[in-house]
């Protein structure tokens, strides 16, 4: 395979796991007030993503680095072409991060509610705009001869671009709360299985349109097997969340996430900013490409260094494994050690 | 304003903000997995409690570290687009280690630590800790190799063709001579900031709350105030050293940071100048003679180039245009660096004599307990300002101006509504931030051995009484 191919390949790789992984920590988010009736609940839902949610974000830092270092004009036109939708997701990535960091550092409740909303919001909003975001490099956006986006704000909000946004994020409300199943015990998750039936329904539905539609813009025999594959593998989990068995729902959304993130991308491949004004100014990998040299670099050390981080991310998961229950306000003693 | 201007000043605010926290980071939590290790070795509780007490300080102030850097890396793309794609095929490289090697380390292995206490035998859980200094240590390291290479543009090639600067060599890149001296300096100076805030917060105890945990405040006011002057050394040693490569490939920031006019040979250190705005001429000037040789050259008589020199020079190699910093920012912004961070040094001193020997500290040293740790990290913010800006107009030294780097497409709506969008925001998570943590300094130490909250005991586990369990989870403030 051409080096170009396989950076390609890694960073598609390098966005299912972010999908993956924030993905159901975002649906805790979204879920965080709608399955918490309490403090107590609430404060259980949040501790399922404590240890890891940060970990799971560094999966779009780093696919974000891996793009500027392989393919940086694929960077420059994204993110200065999606300038404003990015600009958002950051301002609500920063409101999240802070709100569940900072949520338990104080012990009255209106500050944790406010925590709380802070923490839905901000986990609304980006998988919302991911979503819009995907949809429009699938679909492509106007592009000039230089790579650059000439389009206006309007342009990235078209039916199809606002389909996908909310496909995301029903897509990653059943996911999270089918994660809420697996890690919590008794009343909680009883209602986050019944939460993921519900949201599971919606989001197959709506990633079943989605899909199609994205084939109908484009795509090949491969990228139309796969997207079906994830249809399929949603409601394999969804069935499986029926039955109660939670390891394998998750395992259902998790990869219904990672193969419709693939044929998205096997969809647009070679491109990878495809114009809609002029076939000839599609941005592809050749085009895009750091030199022969910097990726081979960068390909030995994502050889060594990806394992090693999936490694010791895994071992996390497997340490935090124990379902969490929901403990009873615990009466706090004035003055020190809040 | 322009975009240029907008997105120069976006990027100064993001970065000085984002570097509020990096020092505070990198060295907070080293010096907490040094309390946790001592805990370790000696099962004094008195560390247990300190591990706990700072700790809980790192983790309010990384939060912030995490949130900012992520606006970091995202600007690249936004606002500097051309940038990117001049420099990505060297510049993408060094960043994309940083997530690959550190971020994910330090990410993952502060969750472990936070949550780890009741899960993870303590060695482990000890080496967490542990991982995240090298987490911090790593990302540091690459991101001023990243840094240093726009300084000091090695090991790469200029492709005339496709615009843009290639890599040729990597090792050249990560050993380059200005990141082997800016990383030491770099995380000295955040040393200096991690132990004066240890000795303040510790001032503010002792002082504020006589006979409360005054054994253990006392060490901390100690450590700490070490700290400081030892970072202070190293942040001499290497800024000597820093000068020395400075003069050699940026000779133009060396003469702009001593407002040096016309070449000098001796030349002679300036203590205060006053010169025109323009920084084409000086009006008056208090000078050290043959210092300024020493500190650029490492000789007391050797010639030192002068701005004016220099600017003709440069118009021969690059042509027309002006090749100036802004003089008078260079000059102050390199007095006071020096200058703000060294007050930190004797005050550091001062505490350390005044606590001799079991002296109890005098009320009056409550004037120290803020003015300490911001002394260093005013310094940090006016060694970058006068490092970036004494680079322009070069974005890339001698290859990108300024100018051209930023995004072309991008008008200046768009950068004004993400300044002002960030500022705002940034305004605001600070008042959060420094509230909680005043609130968390406040509180003070947590429980004792034996009482709730001591991590010690043994784990009840996830059906165990649930009041005593959450109490007894330590860091249990976390969620
Ligand atoms: C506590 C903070 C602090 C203190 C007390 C000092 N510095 Fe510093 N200095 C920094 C914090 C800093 C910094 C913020 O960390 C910088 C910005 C970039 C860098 O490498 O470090 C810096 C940059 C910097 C540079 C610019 C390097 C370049 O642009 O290539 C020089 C020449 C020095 N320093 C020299 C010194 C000297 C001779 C000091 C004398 C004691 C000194 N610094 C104290
Ligand atoms: C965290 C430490 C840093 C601080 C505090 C800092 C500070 C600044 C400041 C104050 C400016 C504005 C200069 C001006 O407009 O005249 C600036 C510009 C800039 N710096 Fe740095 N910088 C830091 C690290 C870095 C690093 C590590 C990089 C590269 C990886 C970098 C790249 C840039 C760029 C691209 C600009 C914009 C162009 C410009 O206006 O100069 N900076 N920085
Ligand atoms: C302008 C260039 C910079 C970029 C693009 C950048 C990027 C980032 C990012 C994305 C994070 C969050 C990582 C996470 O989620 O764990 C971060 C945190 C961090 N950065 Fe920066 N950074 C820059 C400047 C610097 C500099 C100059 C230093 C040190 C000398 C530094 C040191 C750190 C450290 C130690 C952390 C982790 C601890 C913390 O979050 O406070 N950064 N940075």
């Amino acid at each position: 395979m051409e080096l170009t191919t396989v950076w390609f390949v890694l960073i598609a790789f390098l966005w299912i796991g972010y999908f993956v992984l924030e993905g159901f920590d975002f649906g805790v988010g979204i879920l965080l007030r709608v399955l918490g009736r309490d403090e107590p609940e609430r404060r259980a839902l949040v501790t399922t993503i404590g240890p890891v949610w940060d970990g799971n974000e560094v999966w779009l830092i780093v696919a974000a680095g891996a793009t500027f270092a392989a393919f940086p004009e694929w960077y420059a036109t994204l993110f200065s072409g999606f300038y404003l939708p990015l600009f958002a997701i950051l301002v609500a990535l920063i409101v999240r991060g802070v709100a569940l960091e900072y949520r338990g550092k104080r012990d009255d409740l209106p500050w944790r509610s406010r925590m709380d909303t802070m923490i839905a919001v901000g986990s609304l909003l980006p998988a919302l705009l991911w979503g819009i975001t995907f949809a429009n490099l699938l679909r492509g956006v106007p592009l000039d001869a230089s790579y650059e986006y000439v389009g206006s704000l309007g342009d990235l909000l078209s039916p199809f671009a606002l389909l996908g946004g909310l496909t995301f994020t029903a897509v990653f409300v059943a996911h999270g709360a089918i994660f809420l199943a697996l890690r919590t015990t008794d009343e909680l998750r009883d209602r986050a299985n019944r939460m993921a039936g519900l949201s599971g329904l919606v989001a197959a539905i709506l990633a079943g349109g989605f899909l199609a539609w994205a084939q109908q813009i484009r795509g090949d025999r491969w990228s139309l097997l796969i997207a079906g594959l994830a249809v399929l593998s949603l409601l394999g989990g969804l069935v499986a969340n029926r039955f109660r068995r939670e390891g394998w729902a998750f395992a259902g959304t998790a990869l219904a996430i990672a193969l419709a993130v693939t044929s998205l991308f096997v969809a647009m491949f070679p491109a990878v900013m495809p114009s809609t004004l002029d076939p000839e100014s599609t941005l592809t990998t050749v085009a895009a490409a750091s030199t022969p040299y910097t990726l081979k670099i960068l390909t030995v050390i994502a050889a060594i260094f990806t394992p090693l981080v999936m490694l010791y991310q895994g071992w996390t998961y497997w340490v935090f494994r124990k379902r969490v229950m929901v403990e009873p306000p615990v009466a706090v003693p004035s003055g020190a050690g809040s | 304003m322009d975009t240029l201007d907008l997105a120069r000043w976006q990027f100064a605010i993001t970065t000085v903000y984002h570097f509020f926290f990096v020092p505070v980071t990198i060295s907070l939590v080293a010096i907490t997995a040094g309390l946790q290790t001592a805990w370790y070795r000696t099962g004094k509780d008195k560390y247990l409690r300190l591990t706990k007490f700072y700790g809980k300080l790192f983790l309010i102030n990384i939060a912030m570290g995490v949130v900012t850097g992520l606006v970091q890396e995202f600007q690249f793309g936004m606002n500097w687009s051309d940038y990117s794609r001049f420099v990505g095929d060297v510049f993408g490289a060094p960043l994309a280690l940083e997530g690959l090697l550190a971020f994910f380390v330090e990410s993952t292995f502060i969750g472990l630590w936070i949550f780890g206490w009741d899960r993870l035998p303590k060695k482990v859980h000890l080496a967490c800790i542990w991982m995240v200094v090298l987490g911090t240590q790593l990302s540091a390291y690459f991101i001023l190799a990243a840094n240093s290479w726009m300084q000091n543009p090695v090991g790469f090639r200029y492709n005339a063709e496709r615009g843009r600067a290639e890599l040729t060599d990597i090792w050249a890149v990560l050993t380059n001579k200005v990141v082997l001296v800016t990383f030491p300096h770099t995380i000295f100076a955040a040393f200096m900031v991690g132990g004066a805030f240890v000795a303040g917060v510790a001032i503010w105890h002792l002082v504020r709350r006589p006979g409360v945990d005054t054994g253990a405040f006392r060490t901390a006011l100690r450590l700490g105030a070490v700290i400081v002057v030892v970072a202070g050394a190293g942040v001499a040693l290497s800024g000597d050293q820093q000068g020395k490569v400075m003069t050699e490939v940026q000779p133009m920031k060396m003469a702009a940071a001593e407002a040096l006019y016309e070449s000098e040979k001796p030349a002679s250190f300036s203590v205060f100048t006053i010169g025109t705005l323009d920084g084409s001429r000086e009006i008056f000037s208090v000078k050290v003679p043959y210092l300024l040789s020493f500190l650029a050259t490492g000789h007391f008589d050797s010639e030192v180039q002068g701005i004016n020199n220099l600017q003709q020079a440069y118009e021969k190699l690059y042509g027309p245009g002006s090749y100036n910093p802004n003089v008078p920012l260079t000059y102050w912004t390199f007095r006071l660096m020096i200058g703000v961070g060294m007050a930190a040094v004797g005050l550091a001193v001062l505490l350390l004599w005044l606590t001799r020997r079991g002296r109890e500290p005098h009320r009056l040293l409550i004037w120290l307990a803020l003015p300490l740790p911001l002394l260093p990290l005013v310094a940090n913010v006016f060694g970058w300002v006068f490092t970036e800006t004494g680079r322009q107009p070069w974005l890339v030294f001698g290859l990108l101006p300024t100018s051209a780097g930023v995004s072309p497409g991008t008008t200046s709506g768009e950068v004004l509504t993400s300044l002002l969008g960030f500022t705002l925001l940034y305004g605001v998570l600070a008042v959060v931030e420094v509230k909680l943590m005043f609130k968390s300094i406040r509180a003070g130490l947590p429980g004792a051995a034996g009482t709730p909250g001591d991590p010690t005991r043994p784990d009840s586990g996830d059906d165990g009484s649930a009041e005593a369990e959450a109490d007894a989870k330590p860091l249990s403030f976390a969620y």
